[in-house]
């Protein structure tokens, strides 16, 4: 299952490297803030399944969901004149946090 | 979490995911890049160009030399006065030019243009013509034309409204820059990091560079007025 895991994200980073992909300029803050949604959905699906809670339809809905609307927003907040991608930063950021330390604290009380 | 669904679903995650992670890290790299210029290569390089100047110029000293002593003899005095006429005719521009170099072609951005663009990025300025004219030059171009017009020691570029003034001509969009010199020079020049093509690719505008084995560049064929600078006593530097 890990090992599962593992190797898709290697395989997913070799072919990111290797395609021919430019992402312009304009569009790298919007794809930061979806990578940020999209790694606050993983570590939410690890401390899920952590928690025997792991729901297959909520944690594949949640990832490309979380990631397209946060970076509409931030897109929307350009055309808005409002910096939105920050609330977005700063939600997935603290979520993020929690959700590693519970993922710690599981992991530490299974040893 | 045992059934093959989730484990398909985490697994076209995590690659979906490694893919974003990728294209990002691509991206963030390339631009920092571009910020951080590379010291040493660029002293190598200036250590490099000092040094070709400082050969050329002795060069130069030595084929004075000579032909300090070629005006002695009126003789090849005449050959002499004619070299010197071609070189500073070609340099300004006042005589046809053949030979190899490059073609730039540079349009105006076809993406169309959201509420809340800038739409001053998707055109192209005087400004951008003047950077690309003085990066050709910095590669060691020796004859220019925009559009046809032949760029002279006086020439100007500069936005007339809509259009661009080169030589007084009004000019516009789509615009072909053309240089004589090394062609591989020339192109390397203009796609380094950080450069005007790169910026200008960036923002979306249409931009080529294409090497040419043959240019024919037209003569400048206007006017050339000259009221107020008159040559000064002509000083020997060599002896």
């Amino acid at each position: 299952m890990w090992l599962l895991a593992v190797f898709c994200l290697l395989v997913g980073l070799v072919l990111g490297f290797q395609l021919p992909v430019m992402l312009p300029l304009v569009y790298t803050k919007y794809m930061s803030i979806a990578v940020l949604a999209a790694l606050d959905s993983v570590f939410g699906g690890i401390r899920a399944y952590m928690e025997d809670s792991f729901d297959n339809l909520i944690f594949t809905s949640g990832f490309f969901v979380n990631m397209l609307l946060a970076a509409g927003l931030a897109y929307m907040g350009d055309r808005l004149g409002v910096e939105l991608y920050l609330a977005a930063v700063i939600v997935f950021g603290v979520r993020l946090f929690n959700n590693l330390g519970i993922i710690r604290r599981y992991l530490l009380k299974k040893h | 979490m045992k059934s093959k669904g989730a484990q398909i679903s985490i697994a076209l995650v995590c690659l979906v995911m490694g893919m974003l992670l990728a294209v990002q890290f691509k991206a963030t790299d390339t631009y920092q890049a571009d910020l951080m210029p590379e010291r040493v290569d660029e002293l190598t390089q200036k250590l490099d160009t000092v040094t070709q100047q400082k050969e050329a110029l002795e060069e130069e000293v030595l084929s004075l030399r000579d032909k300090l002593i070629h005006v002695r003899e009126t003789d090849k005095a005449m050959k002499d006065l004619q070299d010197e006429l071609h070189k500073a005719q070609m340099a300004a521009g006042t005589i046809p030019a053949e030979g190899p170099g490059v073609v730039i072609s540079l349009d105006d951005s076809n993406i169309n243009i959201q509420p809340g663009d800038n739409a001053n990025y998707s055109i192209v300025h005087d400004s951008d013509l003047l950077i690309l004219v003085n990066e050709l030059k910095a590669s060691g171009a020796e004859a220019i034309a925009i559009n046809g017009e032949r760029l002279t020691a006086m020439s100007e570029i500069r936005c007339a409204g809509t259009l661009i003034l080169v030589n007084w001509t009004k000019i516009g969009p789509p615009f072909t820059i053309e240089a004589i010199g090394d062609p591989d020079m020339l192109q390397s020049g203009l796609m380094l990091n950080g450069g005007q093509l790169t910026t200008l690719k960036f923002l979306g505008l249409q931009t080529s560079v294409q090497k040419a084995e043959q240019i024919k560049l037209p003569a400048y064929s206007g006017p050339m007025k000259i009221n107020f600078a008159v040559p000064s006593q002509y000083q020997e530097k060599v002896e």
